[in-house]
């Protein structure tokens, strides 16, 4: 799901100043229409923007919130080990081996397009309450996808580079290195974005469902008190942390990318 | 049946079997799974039985409902970021870290907007949805080859005919793509709700087995809703081969 | 056509195209000034190096870009903003449309046409046939090799019977032996429909062996600094290459082409050291 675009694109001959400044007039314009939202429907419905910054100030320097946020954060790190290893070490393992690819990618993508929320009850009988269930749930959610783009970052090695490489007579090491990574990488930082979004979803969803600590366990909690304040707030959390980690990605790609866009 | 699908074929039938036996001897414990045949069989008695359909029913409608409107929703949004590519930059973080936030959480929020209905769980669906076809949208209208849109100029259509005679269909794979991703989100959207905070559809009803220890009746609906959307799928993917392969896209 | 342009069917006078400046990147004096006149039912080349412009000369005359400065005309209108009616162009890469059959294909032009069905049925076959497509009528563009679906795109242009075909280097992606064939479709097609060429090309022993003149052009920006004429009959195929003038009109094209195909090599930034070796 990753989008990229082909060729920088221009508007009336002219590509803009700066993307950063474009992104900053954004995210004006989405706190206004936020604040325009809050007026219509009333605060209690939608929090406004300077209430929401508020009681996010206050959940922070709470004091059980460093517990929730770290128990959140471990099950997250782990989640993201294994759906971004996990998934690199299946993709490229099925991109290499062409039949086994062939065998397995409709039942990746089988698997893929099953609503995860129905394996749920399943995880949570495998695993019962706690860190480990929402690990899984982590996991299942991101390396699924991991895999799928770096099995086909390894199906796009042009044979011409191959070639040309073993015409210099290299070693395998150096062509791991200086072939077989440089190509694969831009769409395997590509699947790892959607794996690290993925994965936070499902480490939260785990938290709402089979934990009593954690930051989707707090989101829990609010819906079920009607606290819209709170949720609104750890919603705006959790999209910063999500944008960041997507831009900071986002940088690394075009790094690796070289030219073009953005 | 080539290789790759009869190897296919033979893993899923092995990973059935092993689980069934697995499950018969006693070495999983039945709370947690029940055997294949068993949830076949709670299935079958889900059928039978008729007790569900009306939540069946409900689940399915939602569905459809929170599709449509993703599917048109999207594709809007999805030109309108084509058209725009200023605010197509700008978004991009944007876009990849929406689904970073698990959208039912303003399940509340939507209660309190649309009332005590379907409407929340249609609106968390359409939410799910709609990006995923606003981004293969967008990816559809980028990808179109320039020389198709010479083409349109050199042949002096209006920008109305030239959109709908070239531009659509040149990008109709995509779009196809878009549309199977929104009928998988949709699903995911609504029954995620239905989980969370709901009095009626399937979701609901497979939670309210799980905190009964109901496996078969839990399991049955599982599988019953696997199946559909398996089934679903398949065809999309059956009707997509078809059509596309002698037109030389995949 | 009147008389009292000398028979001029389409003519550039003054024409000059500057892409303007983009971020990082200075305008671009792309063409120009140019004057040409195109004489009605002469088929007429372009060569020129790389990024000479050739193909800036060709979307002008066809209306598909505007001109910084000067005038464009075909049948002695002004051609501004849109593609006149009569003209025909095509591509260089394969713009047949994957979704339609061949015979919708070739169909497409001439149904916006509003002409009815009948005679759209009539004509489609004929140019398909005329083009030896008319066994894959019912095929997809995706199961021809390259040569036919660019004799597709063609046949395309051809059912809207164009006064003017206008081609960039159709056959760039095809090999030497196809291209020799096709020129010999394409003198085919000149002389059954009488339309005037513009084909942009650059193959220089394709230019010489079909044109009644050839334009060459200097590298960016890109001017027309000799016309050659052939002065061959018009009943030719390709067989002309066993002749002694064929071999002295490419050469009076590469004499004239060789330097400025030199200094395009250098603007590109190959030149500082390479020119070295090429010289």
């Amino acid at each position: 799901m990753a989008v990229t675009l082909d060729k920088p694109t221009r508007v009336h001959g002219r590509l803009p100043r700066s993307v950063g400044f474009d992104r900053l007039l954004l995210f004006l314009a989405l706190l206004v229409l936020w604040q325009v939202l809050s007026w219509i429907a009333g605060p209690e419905v939608i929090t406004s923007p300077p209430a929401t910054a508020r009681k996010l100030a206050a959940i922070i320097s709470a004091p059980d919130f460093v517990g929730h946020a770290y128990e959140t954060g471990r099950a997250f790190a782990a989640a993201l080990v294994i759906s971004l290893l996990g998934g690199l070490v299946i993709g490229l393992a099925l991109g290499f081996r062409r039949l086994a690819g062939e065998v397995a990618e409709p039942l990746l993508v089988a698997l893929y397009s099953i609503p995860k929320i129905t394996l749920y009850p399943v995880i949570l009988l495998l695993f019962g309450l706690g860190v480990s269930a929402k690990i899984a749930f982590g996991a299942i959610h991101g390396i699924i996808p991991v895999a799928l783009f770096a099995m086909n970052a390894v199906r796009n090695i042009r044979g011409g580079h191959l070639r040309a490489a073993r015409a210099m007579r290299l070693t395998h090491l150096q062509i791991a290195i200086h072939v077989l990574v440089p190509a694969t990488l831009p769409e395997i930082v590509a699947g790892f974005r959607l794996g690290f979004a993925l994965t936070l979803l499902g480490t939260l969803i785990g938290e709402m469902f089979a934990s009593q600590r954690g930051i989707g366990y707090m989101l829990v909690q609010a819906m079920e008190t009607n606290d819209t304040a709170t949720i609104m707030a750890l919603a705006l959390l959790l999209v910063t942390i999500a944008t960041t980690a997507s831009w900071a990605l986002l940088r690394l790609d075009h790094g690796l990318h070289g030219n073009e866009q953005h | 049946m080539s290789r790759a699908g009869f190897i296919r074929f033979l893993v899923v039938a092995v990973a059935i079997v092993v689980l069934e036996i697995a499950c018969r001897a006693g070495l999983i414990d039945p709370i947690t799974i029940i055997p294949p045949s068993g949830m076949a069989a709670g299935a079958w008695k889900l059928i039978v039985s008729g007790r569900y359909t009306e939540d069946i029913l409900l689940t399915l409608g939602s569905v459809a409902l929170a599709a449509m409107l993703a599917i048109v929703g999207g594709f809007g949004l999805g030109y309108c970021l084509f058209r725009l590519p200023r605010l197509r930059r700008a978004l991009d973080p944007l876009l990849a870290s929406y689904y970073a936030v698990p959208t039912f959480i303003f399940y509340p929020l939507f209660i309190v907007l649309f009332g005590l209905n379907r409407l929340p769980l249609v609106a968390i669906g359409f939410m799910f949805a709609v990006i995923a076809m606003a981004i293969n949208t967008l990816t559809g209208f980028e990808r179109v080859p320039p020389v198709l849109r010479r083409t349109a100029r050199a042949l002096r259509l209006s920008a109305p005919t030239a959109l709908v005679q070239i531009t659509m269909p040149a990008c109709a794979p995509y779009l196809f793509t878009g549309v199977k991703l929104v009928i998988a989100y949709s699903f995911i959207g609504v029954i995620a709700g239905e989980f969370v905070l709901s009095g009626a559809g399937i979701g609901h009803q497979i939670a309210f087995a799980y905190n009964n220890f109901d496996n078969p009746t839990m399991y049955g609906l599982m599988l019953l809703l696997i199946s559909f959307v398996s089934g679903l799928n398949m065809l999309l993917f059956v009707w997509e081969r078809r059509f596309y392969r002698r037109r030389g896209l995949t | 056509m009147s008389a009292a342009t000398g028979g001029s069917h389409a003519s550039l006078r003054g024409v000059t195209k500057v892409y303007p400046a983009v971020e990082n990147h200075p305008p671009v004096h792309a063409l120009g000034p140019v004057d040409l006149d195109l004489r009605l039912g002469e088929f007429f080349s372009v060569v020129g190096p790389s990024g000479c412009g050739k193909s800036t000369l060709l979307d002008v005359l066809a209306g598909l870009t505007p001109v910084s400065a000067g005038t464009v005309a075909f049948e002695e209108c002004a051609v501004v903003g849109e593609v006149p009616e009569g003209i025909g162009i095509v591509f260089q890469e394969d713009a047949s449309f994957p979704w339609l059959t061949v015979w919708d294909n070739a169909a497409f032009a001439l149904r916006r046409a509003a002409v009815s069905e009948s005679v759209v049925r009539e004509r489609v076959d004929y140019t398909l046939s005329f083009m030896g497509l008319a066994g894959f009528s019912s095929a997809y563009p995706a199961q021809l090799s390259g040569g036919m679906r660019q004799r597709l795109c063609i046949a395309r242009t051809l059912v809207t019977r164009p006064r003017l075909l206008l081609l960039d280097e159709p056959f760039g992606a095809l090999d030497q032996q196809t291209r020799l064939l096709m020129g010999d479709e394409l003198l085919r097609i000149w002389r059954e429909t009488g339309a005037t060429i513009l084909l942009i090309t650059h193959a220089l022993d394709e230019a010489a062996m079909l044109s009644d003149r050839v334009g060459v052009m200097s590298a960016r920006p890109g001017l027309l600094i000799e016309i050659v004429e052939t002065r061959w009959p018009r009943d030719r195929d390709s067989t002309i290459v066993s002749r002694p003038e064929f071999g002295e009109v490419t050469g009076q094209l590469w004499a004239r082409l060789r330097g400025e195909s030199l200094k395009a090599l250098e603007l590109t930034g190959v030149g500082r050291g390479g020119t070295e070796i090429v010289r």
